[in-house]
């Protein structure tokens, strides 16, 4: 019958020899394995005497409990010698540089349109849209501009036939034309797009962007149009603070006509947007014309409302600090990169306009 | 439109400030853009006399010239040929700025002499282009100031609806309408009939002319303008001529009624206004020559043409110093035949500014006597009575105004009473039935003809400030963005997200470069230069444009994409986003080598930004480009479910040629175009419509094969066929290609790996070898064979 105190001792022993995997493996087969010293205790227990089997079984499985709990606990400890061997023998620089990190921008132009679309779709507007080349009904006469009126003069219209019927359109105005014979009343829409007049200096480039505005129903009226306007131009602004001050103009489609500045001051020569002394004109708008009313068959004795035009590039401008008009239809992409915007950074209400 | 507070205040009765004045102006949108300053450097300027002049012992061109300038004598060296003794002159001290060209003076040592300031030229002085000596005066007091006091200047920018207020008294006018001070009504003016003489007028039919008033002045001795009047002129920046001329330009800027005076010797017979004939030229009075357009509106006399009406005056009865006799016109005419004939002809001047927006055709007899009262009394003269030919009367437009559409419109309520006085002061007649005003237009406001523009005239001087904001609301009544408008943006933010950066160039191009894209182009008729002359057939273009600039900057490495219009020649357009990468992928790292753009990687960015457009890669089908501007070797045109569906996006190689013509020589381009426009909104957007997820937990299987097919076998084709041979094939995937050693010539090889996902079962080795023998026979079917091992 195997001394189990000795075992006992023995395993204390050899157990305290164990440096690596090899030797806790040999360990194990030793007493362990199909014909280790354990193993074969257990199958020879039949050979005891049935009253002494019983205690020399129950000691026996107490001393191969505790010397598994022994080679666990060494397994562990070789794990993480090993696992410390191999981090202090794999390293690598990583001060090295990565792959080319390629980043895309979108244009300032869109970011901010797409900046207006979300502010105003807040309040009920959906996009129109109208094509670059329009006739000269759309662009001017059905906007009570007729022909030898002197406000046609003003926009230096790119003709695109001898006859002057189709041209580059110069505003996005004709959208309200367009939107008002295909729709009836209520109609509330912005219209974002390509302009084109035949112009160009330090603050004129031959194309430009506006964003057109058209609310007509049967009572919107201009303090509609004042809400509206200082609505967009805060939330555009990202300034609480901002005035904002209506001015009497004319234009030929609207009555009356208004011009809009707003608030800002002066930092280091740089025009900053928001409270301040001194007034920047903004945009052009007023009450649709009826006789603008009239020509798209809608009747003015019924429905009314507001339009508005605002340039795109110029709110980029003043919004983004970037001062040269001509840069933005070059295609230098130092000055995409410095000014353009990130694909993920979409204006959303719910997160912001920027992220 | 100019402006001195003088001027105004003989219209106007206010002791209001000039600050007051200029926020108000605009307020009630007489918008003022600038208000200039008097110059005080100018007060420095003074009269002299050279007293002695002396050769410079230094400079033989040079003169030492002793100048009184009244409380003392100051010696200044000056190189003009006339400077002499006795000469009266003008004198900059040191500190003086001179207005031509803002040098500031200082006292200077001239070749060793000290010289105490500067004798002036007139081009210095800045008043006009006379350069070859210093001024000569006459009879000017010695120690006096050279220019005259000025006043401050406010420039009011009028809108083309405010024709009245391109007259001062018009502005005076509006200002006392706001409540700063009272307007001051002319006196009448009667004049004595001195005079029987009497030209008679004959309007003839489409002449352009409405009405013509006219008077004679006999034995005039024409002069100088008094100072009051040059001084007037000048501070609107206009330039004296004669007594006779400046007094009708004074009444033109003061009632913004032209007039123009004629030498009565110089007409032959009668004046006849009619319609131009073709073939007609005259010499106008800026003694430039005009070929007239046809249906001109022209003054004549029995042999010859007088002027072009409300535009210019001509040369052959022009008013000069000898000048005895003059006849002065006062007249109505078309603005638009004005407007036509000045295009046509390029000619802009204050006369044809003022009766293309309108003038006032009541003011022809009041213009008349003011003028002839003014003329005779500086230049002397017997006056003629007045002969108007043509309508004597103009009819005023009625308007009823019902003040409720004033709230219904503007959104706050006015009373009646404040209506009436507002309109009152500004020149309608106005009688009020309760709510209702009956109002008269004034014939000098051709821009109000119905309520609405009374609104405007009510609400302006009651102030846009009394407009108070309604909180926007929203009544969505349909989504922001639809379908196409959506597909725009996602495909910026897409391209974006790949590395690409957006331009935006203009839609108009080069014609030279254009035909390569286009066979035929559509032109500008007035291009803004010679190489934007045509719209643009591709965003192409434009962008290579654009790399090419990068490039020659050395910025050589590219990707740009620009999404707008491409135009077509019956004047339509379409919507394409066009990307192009230019250069290298991959510029040398320490992890990868130098890799050049090629076209697979437009096919990769294509096939991430479609995908992201929301098409299934799946159903994309490829076919050789049928655009001329690709390499036709390297470029495909992409197309939705088959070669009969839309073609959604086209991808390739740029044409070499394209490039040398362009002069880019060391880079490869190549681009994708995605055509928005062609895109079909699906009837579900995909996220709802997505069908249900099935998975299966068996093992998936890996199979690799290599085929050695001919070269002309397209991968494309040998992956669909595998795929066809059985629904378990989840994915097949071209790993290798290889040419060259140990393959024949004409051939290539071909590496596939093919994976099987089993539905219902695992697969056992068996059905596996069947499975591979399917492939095998799909791959020979287009002649390929198993490569041996």
């Amino acid at each position: 019958m195997l001394d189990l105190k000795n075992l006992s001792q023995e395993i204390n022993s050899k157990t305290q020899q164990i440096t690596d995997r090899q030797s806790l493996e040999s360990l194990k087969t030793f007493y362990l394995g199909k014909k280790g010293l354990i193993t074969e205790a257990f199958k020879n227990m039949g050979a005891i005497d049935a009253d002494k089997r019983k205690n020399f079984a129950a000691k026996l499985n107490i001393i191969k409990t505790n010397l598994l709990n022994e080679i666990n606990s060494y397994e562990t400890k070789i794990e993480l010698k090993e696992i410390d061997e191999k981090l202090s023998s794999e390293k690598i620089d990583i001060t090295l540089p990565t792959k080319e990190i390629k980043k895309g921008k979108i244009h300032p132009v869109s970011q901010v349109i797409d900046e207006l679309t979300c502010i105003f779709a807040e309040i009920g507007f959906s996009v129109a849209e109208g094509p670059d080349i329009e006739n000269e009904f759309n662009n001017f006469t059905a906007l009570n501009t007729p022909e030898h009126h002197p406000a046609r003069d003003m926009h230096d219209t790119f003709y695109l036939d001898e006859n002057k019927k189709n041209l580059l359109r110069t505003h996005t105005s004709p959208v309200q034309i367009r939107t008002m014979l295909n729709n009836k009343p209520p109609i509330k829409i912005i219209a974002p797009g390509r302009t084109y007049r035949c112009d160009s200096d330090m603050t004129h480039t031959p194309m430009f962007h506006q964003l057109e505005g058209l609310h007509i129903d049967e009572d919107v009226n201009m303090g509609n149009l004042k809400g509206c306007l200082d609505f967009f131009l805060k939330k555009f602004f990202e300034d609480k603070n901002l005035e904002m001050r209506f001015r009497p103009s004319h234009f030929p489609f609207t009555e009356p006509s208004v011009e809009v500045d707003i608030s800002y001051k002066l930092e280091n020569n740089k025009i900053v947007v928001g409270k301040g002394d001194k007034w920047l004109e903004v945009l052009g708008c007023g009450m649709v014309h009826p006789n603008v009313l009239k020509n798209v068959k809608i009747d003015p004795k019924k429905f009314q409302g507001y339009a508005f035009g605002v340039g795109i590039d110029r709110l980029a401008m003043l919004k983004y600090g970037i001062t040269d008009l001509r840069s933005f239809f070059e295609g230098d992409l130092r000055w995409s990169n410095h000014y353009g915007f990130d694909a993920n950074d979409v204006p959303t209400n719910y997160r912001g306009l920027s992220k | 439109m100019k402006l001195t507070i003088p001027w105004l205040k003989r219209h106007l009765n206010t002791k209001t400030s000039i600050d007051q004045i200029v926020s108000t102006l605009t307020n009630i949108g007489l918008e003022v853009e600038e208000v200039h300053k008097p110059n005080v450097n100018l007060k420095l300027f003074k009269i002299a006399k050279i007293l002695k002049t002396e050769k410079h012992p230094n400079a033989d061109r040079l003169k030492v010239c002793d100048v009184d300038i009244g409380d003392k004598v100051e010696k200044v060296v000056c190189g003009a040929p006339n400077a002499r003794s006795g000469l009266l002159t003008v004198y900059a001290p040191p500190g003086a700025e001179i207005p031509k060209n803002g040098m500031k003076l200082v006292v200077a040592q001239i070749r060793g002499i000290e010289s105490r300031g500067m004798l002036c030229s007139e081009s210095e002085l800045g008043i006009s282009n006379a350069s070859d000596g210093i001024i000569e005066l006459k009879e000017k007091k010695i120690g006096e100031k050279f220019f005259k006091k000025s006043d401050e200047v406010i420039d009011i920018s009028i809108t083309p609806n405010r024709s009245d207020c391109l007259g001062i008294k018009g502005i005076a006018r509006d200002l006392s309408a706001y409540g700063l001070g009272k307007l001051i009504e002319e006196k009448k003016i009667k004049l004595k009939e001195q005079s029987k003489k009497k030209v008679k007028v004959e309007i003839k039919k489409n002449s352009g002319c409405n009405t013509f008033g006219s008077l004679c002045i006999e034995g005039i001795k024409n002069c100088e303008s008094p100072k009051w009047l040059k001084k007037d002129l000048e501070s609107l920046g206009l330039k004296p001529i004669s007594a006779v001329v400046d007094v009708t330009n004074y009444i033109m800027f003061d009632l913004n009624r032209p007039m123009h005076a004629y030498d009565s010797d110089k007409i032959d017979g009668n004046i006849i206004v009619r319609q131009s004939k073709n073939g007609e030229s005259f010499e106008a009075l800026d003694e430039k020559k005009y070929n007239v357009p046809e249906e001109a509106c022209l003054i004549t006399d029995n042999k010859k043409i007088l002027g072009l009406g409300g535009i210019i005056g001509g040369q052959s009865s022009a008013i000069d110093y000898d000048t005895k006799n003059i006849v002065l016109e006062a007249a109505a005419f078309d603005p638009v035949k004005i407007a036509k004939t000045s295009k046509q002809l390029g000619i802009i001047t204050d006369a044809k500014f003022r009766f293309e927006r309108g003038v006032d055709p009541n003011s022809i007899e009041n213009g008349l006597k003011l003028a002839a009262k003014l003329i005779q009394e500086i230049c002397g003269g017997k006056i003629s009575k007045i002969t108007i030919t043509g309508n004597t009367k103009s009819k005023n437009i009625k308007i009823k105004f019902d003040i409720n559409n004033f709230e219904k419109l503007i959104g706050f309520s006015v009373n009646s009473k404040d209506c009436q006085k507002i309109l009152e002061k500004l020149g309608f007649k106005v009688k009020v039935k309760k709510q209702f005003l009956d109002i008269d237009v004034p014939s000098w406001r051709p821009d109000v003809n119905q309520e609405a523009d009374i609104i405007e005239e009510i609400l302006r001087i009651k102030g846009l400030d009394k407009v108070s904001s309604i909180a926007p609301y929203s009544n969505e009544n349909k989504p922001a963005l639809n379908y196409h408008q959506k597909l725009f943006h996602l495909v910026q933010r897409s391209f974006a997200s790949r590395g690409f950066f957006e331009t935006i160039s203009w839609s108009f191009t080069n014609s030279k470069l254009n035909q390569y894209y286009s066979d035929q182009s559509i032109k500008i008729t007035n291009p803004i230069s010679a190489d934007l002359d045509v719209l643009r057939s591709s965003n192409f273009v434009n962008l290579i444009l654009q790399a090419k600039s990068n490039l020659d900057r050395s910025n050589l490495n590219l990707q740009m994409f620009e999404v707008g219009p491409v135009f077509k020649n019956n004047l339509t357009q379409e919507t394409i986003a066009s990307g192009i990468l230019v250069g290298k992928k991959v510029s040398s790292t320490w992890i990868d080598n130098d890799q050049d753009f090629n076209v697979i990687d437009a096919k990769e960015d294509l096939y991430f930004i479609l995908s992201d457009l929301g098409l299934s890669l799946e159903n994309l089908v490829i076919e050789k480009s049928d655009k001329s501007y690709y390499h036709p070797g390297q470029s495909g045109d992409v197309y939705l479910g088959n070669k009969k569906g839309p073609k959604v996006a086209s991808f390739g190689t740029i044409h070499p040629l394209i490039l040398k013509k362009m002069d880019i020589q060391k880079s490869n381009i190549v681009g994708l175009e995605i055509y928005l426009d062609n895109f079909v909104e699906p009837k579900k957007p995909s996220r709802v419509s997505k069908k249900q997820l099935k998975k299966y937990d068996f093992q998936i299987v890996e199979r690799d094969f290599a085929f050695i097919v001919d070269k002309n076998v397209k991968a494309g084709d040998l992956v669909s066929v595998i795929k066809k041979t059985n629904e378990i094939i989840k994915s097949v995937n071209v790993f290798d290609l290889y040419e060259g050693e140990n393959i024949d010539e004409g051939k290539k090889s071909v590496a596939i790996k093919v994976l099987f996902e089993p539905t219902d079962k695992t697969l056992n080795d068996k059905e596996i070898d069947e499975l591979s023998d399917k492939i095998i026979l799909a791959a020979e079917s287009l002649g390929g064979s198993l490569r041996s091992q």
